[in-house]
C-alpha cells in the first residue's frame, strides 16, 4: 500500500464464518478516494456481509479493515464508524417510518450526535437551505411532510438516498438500491448515484447489469465470499469463471 | 437555547393540559376548603387524597410511556422506582415521628425499638432533613436505573428479554425489603406518619396542599417530557423505537439514549412515589410487586401510549374504575382490568386518546373534502357554482 495515499478503504484477508459456514473467504478489496464502484454476484456471495463488516454490524473472523489510512474498523462500533462518514443504505429500505420525510432527513442531518445536542438543537437556516436542497435532489419536495410511511417503495429508497446525503458521508455503501424499482425510477436513481459519486467515494451493490451500465463504474464481481474478478463491465462479463458462477446462470 | 427548547414545549395542546392541571391545583384544594360542608360543589375531604392518589398515579403512568411509548422499552419494572421514591419520603416521615412513636424513642422509628435496635442504621443518617429526603428522592431511583441501564443498554439486552430483567429487579426489591433485617420496617413497610415540614398530615390544609403539589409535579413532568419529545432528541427516541439498528448506522449512540430516557423516567417515578406515601399514610414492599408494574402498562395502554395525554387519562380512568370496582365487586376487579387490557388491545390499539386524535383526524379531513364539494371553502377567488 503507498503509505503517503492511502486508499479510503481497504479490506486484506478478511474471513468470517457463521456456523462453520464461510460467508466472507480471505476477501481483499480497495475503494479509492472518489471512486465508485459496483459490486456485483450470486445471492449468498456475501455482499450484504462485506458490507456488515465495513459498518461494524459483524466482527470479522480474520483480516484487517483500514479507513482513510489507518483508521481500524474492527474495533470500533456502529455509530463510531457512522461517524467517521460512512454512510449505509440498507437492502431493504429502513426509513423511521413514523416520522416525516423531513424529519427524517433532519435526524441524517451532519450534526452532534450526543443526548443534548439533540436535546438543544434548533435547525438553523443553513441547515434548512441544506435540507430543501436534499429534498429537491431526491425529487420529494412535495413530501415533505408526508409520513415516511406513506411513501412508495421507490421514494422510500430515494428518502434513504437522501438521508445519506444529509450525513454527509465520505464513503456511501449502497445495498440494491434499484430493487422493485420501476425501469424509469432505475435510470434516475442510476444518475442521482453518478452525481454523489462527484465528491465521494460510492459503493454500489446491484444485481440489475442494465443499471451497472449506467453506473459506468469498475465492476467487482463477489462469489463465495471472495473476489472472483475486477475490471470493466465488459472485460468482467468476459470473463469464463464469471460466466460460470454467476451470469451464465 | 435551552430557553427555545422549553418555549417548544408549549406547542401543541401542552399549554391547555398545563392550564387544566394548575386549574385542579387551584380548584380542588379550594373547593375543599372555603365551601360550607354540604355543598353540592364541594370536594369531600376523603376525595382529595384519594384524587391526589390518582395524579401521582398519572405521572408514573407518563413517566412510563416515556420509555416504553417514545422508545419502545417496555419496562415492567417501573413500580419499584415509585416505590423507592415512596421509602425515601417514608424514612423522612418516619423521623418526623420523633418520640411521639409507641416506645417513644426520639431517634429509632417503633420498628426498630421492637426489633432491639440499639441505633439508627447509617442509611437512616440524614433522612430527618426534608431537604436531604428530597435529594434522595431523585437521586436513588435515578441511580437504579442509571446503573440498571448502563449494563442493559450496553449488552444491547432488548425487547422481551429487557421486561422480564425489569420484572426480576422488582422482584428482587420486593423480596429485600420484606426482610426485617434490612432495616425499612420489613413486612409491614413504614407507616403511622404523623407530619410533614411541621404541618400534621392529618389536617384538611396539609392533603391541600399535597394535592396541589401532586397536580403541579403533574404540570411540570408533563412540560419537561413535552420539551423531551418535541425536541431531535424525542425524534431519536422515536426513531430508536421503530429501527433501533438503522439509527446506530446514522451514528447515534442508542444506549445512551435509551440511558438519559429511562432514568429520566425514573426520576419522574420516583418523585411521584414521594407524593403517593404521605397522601396515602403508608409504604410497604407491596409496592415493588410485579403485578404493580404490569398495572402501569395496562393504564398506559388503555389511554393511549405514545401521546403524552394518554398515559394521564388512561391512569386516572382505570384507577377511578378501580376504585369503584373494589367498593362494589371486589373479587371481580383483576377479571375487568385483564379483560379491559384485552379489548383495548384488539380494539384500540393506539388508546383511548390515539383513537380520538385518529377519529378527530378523519372528523375534519371529511369536513374539508365536504366543504370542497359543496363550494363554500373560504377560498379567496368565487368558485364557479356547480
Ligand atoms: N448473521 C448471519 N448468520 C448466519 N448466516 C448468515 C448471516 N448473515 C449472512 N449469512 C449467510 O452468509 C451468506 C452471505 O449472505 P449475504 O451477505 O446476505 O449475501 P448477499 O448479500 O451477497 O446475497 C449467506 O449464505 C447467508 O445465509
Ligand atoms: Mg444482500
Amino acid at each position: 500500500m503507498d503509505q503517503n495515499h492511502p486508499p479510503l478503504l481497504y479490506l486484506d484477508g478478511v474471513s468470517v464464518s457463521f456456523d462453520g459456514f464461510k460467508a466472507i473467504n480471505n476477501l481483499s478489496l480497495i475503494v479509492q478516494h472518489g471512486e465508485l464502484q459496483a459490486i456485483i454476484g450470486p445471492n449468498g456471495a456475501g455482499k450484504t456481509t462485506m458490507m456488515d463488516i465495513i459498518t461494524g454490524k459483524t466482527r470479522p473472523d480474520e483480516g484487517e479493515v483500514f479507513f482513510a489510512g489507518d483508521v481500524d474498523l474492527t474495533r470500533l462500533d456502529e455509530a463510531a464508524i457512522a461517524e467517521l462518514g460512512i454512510g449505509r443504505k440498507f437492502q431493504k429500505p429502513t426509513v423511521f417510518e413514523s416520522h416525516t420525510v423531513w424529519d427524517n432527513l433532519e435526524l441524517a442531518l451532519k450534526k452532534p450526535r450526543d443526548v443534548f445536542s439533540a436535546w438543544f438543537y434548533h435547525p438553523s437556516e443553513e441547515d434548512v437551505g441544506r435540507l430543501e436542497d436534499i429534498l429537491a435532489t431526491i425529487r420529494l419536495t412535495e413530501r415533505r411532510e408526508e409520513l415516511a410511511a406513506n411513501l412508495s417503495h421507490g421514494q422510500k429508497q430515494w428518502l434513504e438516498i437522501g438521508m445519506l446525503l444529509a450525513q454527509d458521508p465520505k464513503l456511501l455503501l449502497v445495498d440494491e438500491p434499484v430493487a422493485g424499482m420501476t425501469d424509469a425510477e432505475t435510470v434516475e436513481t442510476a444518475k442521482l448515484l453518478r452525481e454523489i459519486a462527484k465528491s465521494r467515494s460510492v459503493v454500489v451493490v446491484e444485481h440489475d447489469m442494465s443499471f451497472i451500465r449506467d453506473l459506468a463504474a469498475r465492476v467487482t464481481v463477489l462469489a463465495e465470499g471472495s473476489v472472483l474478478a475486477q475490471g470493466s463491465l465488459d472485460h468482467v462479463s468476459a470473463d469464463p469463471r464469471v460466466i460460470e458462477s454467476y451470469l451464465g446462470r | 437555547m435551552i430557553t427555545r427548547t422549553l418555549l417548544r414545549a408549549f406547542d401543541g395542546k401542552t399549554s391547555l393540559v398545563v392550564a387544566i392541571l394548575i386549574t385542579i391545583a387551584i380548584a380542588v384544594p379550594a373547593s375543599n376548603l372555603y365551601l360550607p360542608v354540604g355543598h353540592p360543589l364541594r370536594v369531600p375531604n376523603h376525595f382529595v387524597p384519594l384524587l391526589g392518589k390518582y395524579l401521582t398515579y398519572a405521572m408514573l403512568a407518563l413517566a412510563l410511556d416515556l420509555v416504553w411509548g417514545y422508545c419502545g422499552i417496555l419496562s415492567l419494572g417501573h413500580g419499584a422506582f415509585f416505590a423507592l421514591g415512596g421509602y425515601a419520603m417514608g424514612m423522612y416521615l418516619m423521623r418526623q415521628i420523633g418520640d411521639r412513636g409507641v416506645y417513644a424513642n426520639p431517634i429509632l422509628p417503633d420498628f426498630m425499638v421492637f426489633l432491639n435496635y440499639q441505633e439508627l442504621p447509617w442509611f437512616w443518617y440524614g433522612f430527618d432533613m426534608f431537604w436531604f429526603a428530597a435529594i434522595m428522592v431523585v437521586l436513588v431511583p435515578g441511580l437504579l436505573a442509571f446503573v440498571f441501564g448502563w449494563f442493559a443498554f450496553r449488552s444491547r439486552v432488548t425487547g422481551v428479554y429487557l421486561s422480564i430483567i425489569t420484572q426480576a429487579m422488582t422482584y428482587a426489591l420486593l423480596l429485600a425489603f420484606f426482610r426485617n433485617d434490612m432495616g425499612f420496617g420489613g413486612n409491614n413497610g413504614l407507616t403511622d406518619f404523623k407530619d410533614i415540614l411541621g404541618a400534621p398530615l392529618q389536617a384538611g390544609s396539609t392533603r391541600a396542599a399535597l394535592f396541589a403539589a401532586s397536580a403541579i409535579a403533574l404540570a411540570l413532568s408533563f412540560i419537561v417530557c413535552s420539551a423531551i419529545v418535541r425536541s431531535k432528541l424525542g425524534k431519536v427516541l422515536v426513531a430508536v423505537r421503530d429501527a433501533e439498528s438503522r439509527t446506530r448506522f446514522l451514528g447515534y449512540r442508542v444506549d445512551n439514549y435509551k440511558l438519559f430516557a429511562f432514568t429520566a423516567s425514573a426520576v419522574i417515578a420516583g418523585i411521584a412515589g414521594a407524593l403517593y406515601v404521605p397522601q396515602v399514610g403508608i409504604i410497604n414492599p407491596g409496592e415493588f410487586a410485579p403485578a404493580n408494574s404490569i398495572e402501569i402498562v395496562i393504564w398506559t395502554a388503555v389511554g393511549g401510549r405514545g401521546t403524552l395525554v394518554g398515559p394521564i387519562v388512561g391512569a386516572v380512568l382505570v384507577n377511578a374504575g378501580k376504585s369503584w370496582f373494589t367498593g362494589v365487586f371486589p373479587e371481580f376487579w383483576l377479571f375487568a382490568l385483564g379483560g379491559l387490557f384485552v379489548a383495548v388491545t384488539l380494539f384500540l390499539p393506539k388508546g383511548i386518546v390515539g383513537a380520538l386524535a385518529q377519529g378527530w383526524t378523519a372528523l375534519k379531513a371529511r369536513r374539508v373534502s365536504a366543504r370542497a364539494e359543496d363550494g363554500s371553502d373560504a377560498a379567496p377567488e368565487p368558485s364557479p357554482a356547480e
